[in-house]
């Protein structure tokens, strides 16, 4: 860390140090076993009463050792692994990784594919925003649009069933293009779920935006600046809602991006609620990029010519690309096997929950928990 | 039969047994109210859950009984065989006896609740008083739970708690000062804390208070309205239970039949401090509009009421018991549905007796009432997010407790304008004078 950020010392959990004056400070272990951490995130907070001294994240409780098992599996063998990182935005996990060993390879997928990613990642981009929108409501007490958002991401994970079986962890491409070409009725399905969608957002919109006690709970909470977001290497929403117009999808187009019409919506404040906005502009700019994509799908193949058993030539490569949570970049060495000589992923969440210390310092005990929403992290991500 | 049972039978009788000084019949109604208001828990428990699934666009209960509706006593049964846990480091009598405080606290209210003019345990001179001092001894209750479970959340949740409930109970009693005031404004000048003599002086002044002095009344309402919420620790002031931040709160290391004390000690003072909104506000047990709807045809009409409800209650039952699927697996189902439609038409059916139906009349309208409230809360729980502990300290002293005061003395002067007036043309006449 660089000396111009906001300095944050680590916490101190050492009891014997204690004086008689620091009587009154309270350490509170949050999880892994509750209710609002997501998953199995621990944090530890020093508290003064309710107000937030400094905490820490214990993380691991999830860790499945996914980079080490990269490298004692086929390039292909690994596809699916990625899925089970940020298993609400698999599709965006898998095209990360596909796009990745496709530069290793030196190969394209076709535009057809590539539209057929786009159209998918979009989806899931929302769906991940929708699950966002409804744990992070609930976290704050509105439980209502929990049970909207889930209402109306089932209709994309149908989508996604229909088209390769799976709901969660799809796998839904492969490296080279995509598998399975596009069902019958897969673009009126698609047409039919954006035209379904577009008012629900705004029902969501209706029960939080102007709501008196969410706009209270959620502004200049977990104020993040611009500077600091860019020293601790936070990305995606949470970054542009501290200002920053930064989305890798513009300034270095990945699969058909470059092809569409669409905004990167920023905020100003940095603080929950801007947060907030920024992600429900989001899931709008999302329905615009699906339109554009499925009216102009082309027809052609879906498979770029890969050989059955990959041995890409010796080097390595950084390829990352705008997931749902942030940047999500993937480092592969090959060492001209069959398999990667290591993998590295750099995940959103993981990056991004190092911010929380810095976003929750004097804050109150609420607010960790709003915050911990706000930065929408997967802890199968985190952990991997 | 003995005297002691007959007496209070008399025609001539106008008060409750606890005036009267018939303990036998004082006994009876405490077990009455006692068994209602478990009862109306009961089913408080199961309406919320369907009410708010609803809400929610999902089903609620819908596997134990016909839509659910044995629910409660599973989960009553469930809870009471639950093994009893008491955690190690637990300062185990306080935590034994926390809960005991609550109910306590929270079923002493019940004295003075006035159901009827005579349909109330005992009417004490000082009845609201001994209602907001009585339930606010259960805030005790909750610091016992919270301190006694010698852990982190449960602490956590006890001191916000406390400080909620203290906060609130000052612009509860600001608003309740401003309905006492109403009560004076009659030709003796004196004013009443009774129960059942504030929803007397509401009758003599053909007003009920949410309507009087517009719109200071219902200000004063509002204010309570607010207050009574927050009192009762319900969203979006369920703060010292905030499931996200706190797991339960106070409650966290109570488990079964315990646990069960304190939802029962929740939903009970949900009810109690919303008799209190009715009586002070809405006019108790009397019926709506009886000024607009006025004279015999509209007393009549509005005496089917009771039956009426029960009779759409039924219709309604009756109505699912026809959607229910046709399988012969649903069989016991459906006939257990339609045997509540029966039980709810015989009920109409008792309601619509002569004899019956003047006598529930007043219990029948306070009820209702209740049931209002009881939707308002749940309502509340499916659309709000929940306050944040300074913002709700920020609500309670900034906003309510000045509203409250200027309401009490807009209320005064109002109430006063006369002599006022008078005292002022006084005093220039005077200076006129010199």
């Amino acid at each position: 860390m660089t000396d111009s950020t906001s300095s944050v010392s680590p916490l101190d959990l050492d009891e014997s140090k204690k004086t008689f004056l620091d009587a009154n400070e309270l350490i509170l272990n949050m999880g892994p076993q509750h209710p609002a951490t997501h998953g199995v995130l621990r944090v530890i907070l020093r508290l003064d009463g309710e107000k937030v001294l400094g905490l820490e994240c214990v993380i691991g409780y999830l860790h499945r050792g996914v980079e080490k098992i990269a490298e004692h599996r086929t390039y292909t063998m690994f596809n699916p692994y990625v899925d089970r990182m940020d298993y609400v935005a698999a599709v965006s996990n898998g095209l990360g990784y596909c796009e990745a060993v496709e530069k290793l390879l030196n190969v394209e997928a076709p535009p057809r594919a590539n539209y057929i990613r786009v159209i998918l990642t979009e989806l899931n981009r929302l769906a991940s925003h929708q699950l966002w929108l409804g744990t992070h409501a609930l976290d704050i007490g509105a439980m209502t649009p929990l049970f909207y958002t889930f209402r109306d991401r089932e209709e994309i994970l149908k989508i996604f069933e229909k088209y390769c079986g799976a709901r969660l962890t799809t796998h839904a491409f492969r490296i080279g293009g995509c598998q399975y070409e596009t069902y019958e009725g897969f673009e009126k399905d698609v047409k039919k779920f954006v035209a379904f969608v577009a008012p629900k957002i705004d029902e969501y919109e209706e029960l939080l935006t102007t709501n008196r006690i969410w706009v209270e709970r959620t502004k200049n909470v977990g104020t993040i600046s611009a500077k600091d977001c860019i020293a601790y290497g936070v990305t995606g929403p949470v970054l542009r809602a501290s200002g920053v117009k930064w989305d890798i999808r513009k300034a270095q187009p990945y699969a058909a991006y470059s092809k569409f019409d669409f905004e990167v919506p920023t905020g100003q404040n940095g603080d929950t609620y801007d947060r907030y906005l920024v992600r429900m502009a989001e899931m709008r700019q999302s329905l615009r990029i699906i339109q554009q994509a499925i009216d102009g799908i082309p027809e052609g193949p879906i498979m770029a010519k890969v050989s059955k058993v990959m041995k890409p030539p010796v080097g390595e490569i950084y390829h990352s690309i705008e997931a749902p949570k942030g940047e999500l970049g993937y480092f592969i060495v090959s060492d001209g096997s069959t398999q990667p000589y290591r993998v590295r992923v750099r995940p959103p969440s993981f990056v991004n929950l190092q911010a929380l210390d810095l976003m929750c310092r004097g804050q109150l005990v609420a607010d960790v928990i709003a915050v911990i929403g706000t930065l929408d992290i997967v802890l199968g991500e985190v952990d991997r | 039969m003995p005297s002691f049972i007959t007496s209070y039978l008399d025609k001539n009788i106008h008060v409750t047994p606890g005036q009267y000084g018939s303990p036998f019949w004082a006994l009876v109604y405490i077990l009455v109210v006692f068994g209602g208001v478990s009862l109306a828990v009961v089913c408080m428990n199961w309406l919320e859950r369907k009410i708010l699934a609803h809400m929610q666009i999902r089903l609620g209960p819908m596997r134990v009984g016909p839509h659910g509706l044995l629910q409660p006593i599973a989960d009553a049964i469930k809870l009471i065989l639950k093994e009893d846990i008491i955690p190690e480091g637990a300062d185990r009598f306080v935590f034994w006896i926390a809960p005991m405080i609550i109910l306590l606290a929270v079923f002493s209210v019940y004295t003075v609740v006035p159901f009827g003019p005579t349909h109330a345990i005992t009417d004490m001179n000082i009845g609201i008083l001994f209602m907001l001092g009585v339930s606010s001894l259960g805030v005790l209750g909750i610091v016992m739970a919270g301190w006694a479970s010698n852990s982190h959340y449960p602490l956590l949740g006890a001191l916000r708690s406390s400080a909620q409930m203290v906060s609130y109970e000052v612009a509860m009693g600001l608003a309740v000062i401003s309905a006492v005031l109403m009560t004076s404004l009659n030709a003796e000048g004196t004013g009443t804390l009774s129960m059942i003599g504030i929803v007397q002086a509401q009758y003599a002044q053909h007003v009920w208070f949410i309507f009087k002095f517009f719109p200071l009344g219902l200000i004063a309402f509002f204010i309570f309205a607010v207050a009574m919420v927050a009192e009762t620790n319900r969203a979006p002031f369920d703060l010292p239970e905030a499931e996200s931040e706190l797991t339960a709160g106070f409650h966290t290391e109570y488990s079964g039949l315990r646990w069960s004390l304190f939802m029962l000690g929740e939903y009970a003072a949900m009810i109690a401090v919303s008799s209190i909104a009715i009586t002070l506000w809405l006019g108790g047990w009397m019926r709506p509009f009886p000024n607009l709807l006025s004279g015999p045809t509209w007393d009549l009409a509005f005496s089917f009421f009771p039956a009426l409800t029960f009779f759409g209650l039924a219709g309604m039952t009756f109505y699912s018991t026809m959607r229910m699927p046709k399988h012969s697996y649903f069989r016991v189902q459906t006939i257990g549905l339609g045997a509540f439609g029966a039980v709810f038409a015989l009920i109409g059916l008792i309601l619509l007796l002569p004899g019956v139906n003047g006598r529930v009349q007043d219990i029948y309208w306070f009820i209702f009432k209740i049931a209002v409230f009881m939707y308002l809360y749940i309502w509340y729980r499916g659309t709000f997010p929940r306050y944040r502990f300074d913002q709700l300290m920020k609500v309670g002293w900034k906003i309510l407790l000045p509203m409250g005061i200027g309401v009490l003395m807009l209320t005064g002067i109002v109430a006063l304008r006369t002599e006022l007036w008078d005292f002022m043309h006084e005093a220039i006449r005077r200076l006129v004078h010199v």
